[in-house]
């Protein structure tokens, strides 16, 4: 396939609004494996605005590869079969701004790689989507080597790695605004 | 009486949405204000702004700081697949959806749906949702008094097919009162929620209906800040679309932005 250069000026976006609750979120959306899966991780939150209030009304959307770093292909994920990986999940927060996904620990899509689970954030108020990636804790060597996280300073690294807590669920606020304002991601050739 | 439109939730903040304490003219003013600026700068902006303080919601939930360029990993160039097993034929027409017709006008909106250098996004998911004729969501939180159309849910979903067109038969949509500010009134729209090739392409955005005179009044719309860019939002009505005494068509053609992915024979075909 020729590579076309022209580029088309992309349609703009615009804030998801208040009413999505009856039409985006769907029956097991946050469950990207089975609670009774080996493996189930608890990755969960909280989304808070620029006074470090808890925001009732943001959703939330993860795509991540599975365990052995594998990105799945399979469709399913609107209408859950409980056996079929999809990779993708997604939640409207509760009205204490907290969410709550199950699903796997991710494993690096190429040796050696940092893995990471890709979040996507919506919320009435928001202008437009945001991206961050929830870094996984644990192969320090790998969060090392990590161009995106080299290039940030300390502090802001820290609002892109998870934390893991003692049952082994995965901890990971976002924080839209503040002193603590979660690092959102933009791409290069996208805007 | 106050339009409990917006949000049930107390704001901790002095100015939100909640207050909408302030008129149609100040907001003019200030949304003015901006776009004089704007035009000042000469700079291209082809989305919203999320640091717009016209839409008052946003003052708090807007980031301060830039989003970081980073170069897209293994999982960023890829997007999740949807099938018929996620939707059904059925679901792109919301007019008969709950046994019988809903009130208002029909439409028909169709368009295609392409990336940044013009390739069709095939066989991904379009979801829908919207107010119905009168105005009113099917929406716990939608106060507005407007009648709740029994058979309309507003909420659509289909596949684009190999061309990457879409298509939805549904009812338009009124326009609704929002309590951002005194007298506030959004424009009527239909909310897109659109996946790519790559999940950085996700979006969610709102499509507009030709001549609306709430587009000057609405910092949600004015929040894109170029003229040229926010017109990109606003359907064409389309003869060739209208059905004989049975529709009205329009076309809304939607550009993602630009896959990072290097596209491979397997890809064109699969």
């Amino acid at each position: 396939m020729t590579e076309n250069t022209e580029r088309l000026v992309p349609t703009p976006g615009q804030t998801i609004g208040p009413f999505y609750g009856y039409a985006l979120p769907y029956e097991g959306g946050e469950f990207l494996v089975p609670l009774s899966h080996p493996n189930a991780v608890r990755l969960q939150g909280t989304v808070y605005d620029g006074h470090g209030a808890t925001i009732p009304d943001a959703m939330l959307e993860i795509w991540q590869a599975d365990e052995n770093g594998r990105v799945s292909k399979e469709p399913g994920s609107l209408k859950r079969d409980g056996y079929t990986f999809t990779g993708f999940g997604r939640v409207a927060v509760d009205n204490a701004g907290h969410y709550d996904f199950t699903t796997v620990n991710p494993g690096p899509t190429e040796a050696g790689k940092a893995p990471f689970i890709l979040m996507t954030v919506f919320g009435r108020g928001l202008l437009n989507r945001l991206f961050t990636r929830i870094y996984l804790p644990e192969d320090t060597e790998a969060l090392g080597n990590d161009p995106l996280l080299s290039s940030l300073s300390e502090e802001e690294r820290s609002t892109l790695i998870a934390q893991r807590l003692e049952d082994g669920s995965l901890r990971f606020d976002v924080h839209l605004q503040g002193e603590h304002e979660t690092v959102f991601l933009s791409y290069r050739g996208l805007e | 009486m106050t339009v409990e439109n917006d949000d049930t939730f107390e704001p901790l903040y002095a100015k939100g949405a909640d207050d909408a304490k302030d008129t149609q003219a100040q907001l003019i003013d200030e949304m003015a204000r901006i776009s004089t600026q704007h035009e000042a700068s000469g700079t291209v902006e082809n989305q919203p702004r999320l640091d717009y303080a016209p839409y008052r919601s946003s003052i708090l939930r807007h980031p301060t700081k830039d989003p970081r360029h980073t170069d897209p990993e293994t999982i960023e160039l890829h997007a999740p697949a949807f099938g018929q097993r996620d939707v059904h034929s059925l679901e792109s027409d919301l007019t008969i959806q709950d046994g019988g017709e809903p009130i208002g006008e029909r439409i028909r909106i169709s368009g295609r749906i392409v990336d940044g250098s013009g390739r069709p996004v095939r066989n991904q998911l379009v979801e829908i949702w919207q107010a119905n004729a009168a105005g009113r969501y099917i929406h716990k939180r939608d106060q507005h008094p407007a009648p709740i159309d029994p058979n309309f849910t507003g909420v659509g979903r289909c596949l684009t097919g190999d061309d990457g067109s879409y298509s939805f038969v549904t009812i338009k949509p009124g326009p609704y009162p929002w309590k951002n500010h005194l007298n506030a009134w959004r424009p009527a729209h239909v909310h897109f929620s659109l996946f790519g090739t790559d999940f950085t392409q996700r979006m969610i955005t709102q499509m507009y209906f030709p001549g609306d005179p709430l587009f000057a009044l609405d910092p949600i719309y004015q929040s894109i800040v170029d003229p040229k860019a926010r017109d990109r939002l606003v359907a064409t009505y389309d003869h060739d679309l209208s059905e004989h005494e049975w529709l009205l068509g329009y076309r809304w053609d939607i550009v993602l932005s630009g896959s990072n992915r290097t596209w491979t024979e397997d890809d064109s075909n699969d």
